[in-house]
């Protein structure tokens, strides 16, 4: 028998997750409010929550001293060609190796995957010297290229997880139909794996756009994207919460954005197909 | 026309052979089942005849015309699957409509077309929905349809029925095959499940191990089994087999009596006497399943209520001219 729903346990429910929602929520939220105090407010203890003189200077600051928008136009260029390129790259491998997999197919995967083990500063120095020796620091192709090489093998299983997911009868059916390869692509394939690709373009997206490691490596001012412009407020002349705050929430915004419209697809996404 | 013919047609899956030589000619309007348990190579014969697999041996032909290097959707066949199949993102008017689409005919006379095969099939309040908006039922109405709207030579149904519940697939069952019947179009239906080759069939092929075991009438598979496999394997419940002095005695090595021809005695002191183990009463019909003895679980239907009961003694007494004798390698012996 179905459990009954009573109220109270609704209300309960309802509760526990407006209380986990906001225990979550709620490092983004002290941001975006301490960007709105004083240097001063937002280091006083106790800390005010609401109740303190709100002002925008911090952004008016932060825009001023570090150009927000030419950081902004980095990291979209940067995020994009990389998804974009793996995309371009992985949605044929995948195909491939979902469609027609080999004995070997499981072992290239699990080694796809191996690469994501190693933790990335062990080939710092090697990375670092072949892009000072090709002139790719502080370049945003060079950027380009190595966030899409990180990220290439998560785009590739997941990608292989949705097409797996596509069942073979319905493209048999098609055949059956008389589809040719080029019409079962455009007509049953595509509209299919659409949600997939959806997801995967997204997630992608947003590990590019977050990504530090290297773009703090590899970029000093030409190609930096937004995560050298919010470490720039992390200075060794001291820490400038509300500034550091500012410069935050304006980077993470456009994603958050993002993010907040497509719901649906990244949930599907990092579920990473387990779940139908 | 839609006559099929196999010759010496092989199959194997690197050294593993599925179909061992198939030989078999299925005239044009006839509705063929093939029947055998699961791993007997039914449904891989089924897709030699789609083209969705490559033979590795001997020939198909249709209307005489050898297809075995002809791609599926030029064999002029069209299949209906056991997961349905259907196309998640399109209507149930695209999904009967695709194929035509594809063959390249013009907007109205494919809405003629569907709309024609949503009409035989209960589909017509339905055409502007979603797969995932549909009962099982509905879903295995519209792969139905999606077959017939293109006028195949042959339907190639892949256990259509298995995912639908017992009284559906009872309904279904009658539909598939007056819809058969009407439209006179040959048709090749793959199962696991006797009563419906034997209800549903103007022919069975029986398949066993990737052999045909045999190939005939429900009625002569039921009245004359070439071998044990096929006397087992037709008929609900199975053909009591005995072998030993029962079996000497009719000069065989092997006989088999069906549930129904043997005649139940309570005190008799001929024919076969046992305890009943287990007796079913249906009402219309009392199944005794009796223990033996040396001759192991025999069953007996008896058409009609039997006030017999776990533990009482009977004879069973078999129908002389209904045993069916069997040599040492399980052929049939007639004569």
């Amino acid at each position: 028998m179905a459990r009954i729903a009573t109220t109270r346990r609704v209300v309960a429910s309802t509760i526990g997750a407006w209380f986990f929602g906001f225990l979550i929520f709620f490092p983004i939220l002290w941001m975006m409010l301490t960007s709105f105090k004083t240097e001063l407010e937002a280091f006083a203890i106790p800390p005010s929550f609401l109740f303190f003189h709100w002002t925008t200077e911090n952004y008016a600051t932060v825009q001023e001293r570090s150009d927000y928008f030419h950081h902004a136009m980095n990291s979209i260029i940067i995020a994009g060609g990389s998804t974009l390129i793996a995309l371009l790259i992985a949605i044929p491998a995948a195909w491939s190796m979902a469609f027609s997999p080999t004995k070997r197919t499981k072992d290239i995967l699990l080694w796809m995957l191996s690469t994501k083990m190693m933790p990335p500063v062990g080939v710092l120095v090697p990375i670092y010297l072949i892009y000072k020796s090709f002139g790719l620091l502080d370049s945003r192709i060079g950027l380009v290229f190595i966030l899409c090489l990180g990220n290439l093998p998560i785009v590739i299983w997941m990608l292989f997880t949705y097409f797996k997911e596509i069942p073979r009868d319905i493209l048999e059916a098609a055949r059956m139909d008389g589809a040719t390869i080029g019409r079962e692509l455009v007509y049953v394939l595509t509209p299919m794996a659409i949600p997939g690709l959806a997801s995967t373009m997204l997630l992608n997206l947003i590990l590019a756009w977050n990504e530090a490691f290297w773009t703090l490596n590899l970029s000093t001012s030409n190609a930096a994207p937004l995560t050298t412009f919010i470490a720039s407020y992390s200075s060794p002349e001291g820490l400038f919460w509300a500034k550091l705050s500012a410069a935050s929430t304006m980077a993470i915004a456009p994603i958050l954005v993002l993010g907040w419209f497509s719901q649906k697809q990244l949930v599907r996404g990092l579920t990473f197909g387990a779940v139908k | 026309m839609g006559q099929i013919t196999l010759q010496g047609v092989q199959k194997s899956f690197g050294p593993v052979h599925i179909i061992k030589g198939a030989d078999l000619d299925i005239a044009d309007g006839s509705f063929v089942v093939f029947v055998g348990p699961s791993g007997c190579g039914k449904t891989t014969l089924l897709r030699l005849i789609a083209g969705l697999e490559d033979v590795s041996g001997g020939k198909i032909l249709i209307d005489g015309k050898n297809v075995v290097d002809t791609p599926p959707a030029k064999r002029g066949l069209s299949m209906v699957f056991q997961s349905y199949a259907l196309y998640p993102h399109m209507s149930v008017r695209g999904n009967i409509g695709f194929g035509l689409k594809m063959a390249g005919l013009a907007k109205d006379e494919i809405n003629r077309k569907v709309e024609a095969a949503a009409a035989t099939l209960n589909l017509t309040p339905y055409l502007d929905r979603k797969p995932r908006e549909l009962s099982g039922g509905q879903r295995q109405r519209v792969a139905i349809g999606r077959a017939i709207v293109r006028e195949p030579k042959a339907f190639l149904f892949d256990e259509p029925l298995s995912n639908l519940d017992a009284a559906l697939r009872v309904q279904m069952r009658i539909e598939v095959t007056r819809l058969q019947k009407q439209l006179g179009t040959t048709a090749i239906y793959v199962t696991h499940d006797q009563v419906e080759a034997m209800t549903m069939a103007d022919k069975i092929v029986v398949l066993n191990g990737g052999k045909i075991e045999q190939y005939g009438s429900p009625l002569e598979l039921y009245e004359r089994p070439d071998n044990l496999f096929v006397a087992g394997f037709i008929g609900s419940p199975k053909m009591n087999l005995v072998t030993g002095d029962p079996a000497k005695q009719h000069g065989a090595s092997t006989i088999g009596v069906r549930p129904e021809h043997l005649k139940i005695e309570r005190d008799g002191a001929g024919g076969w006497q046992g305890t009943i183990a287990v007796a079913e009463h249906l009402g219309s019909d009392t199944f005794l399943y009796v223990d033996a003895g040396a001759l192991g679980m025999l069953t007996a239907r008896y058409i009609g209520e039997l006030s017999l009961h776990a533990g009482d003694r009977v004879s069973l007494v078999p129908d002389p001219a209904r045993i069916h004798r069997f040599d040492e390698a399980g052929n049939a012996l007639r004569g």
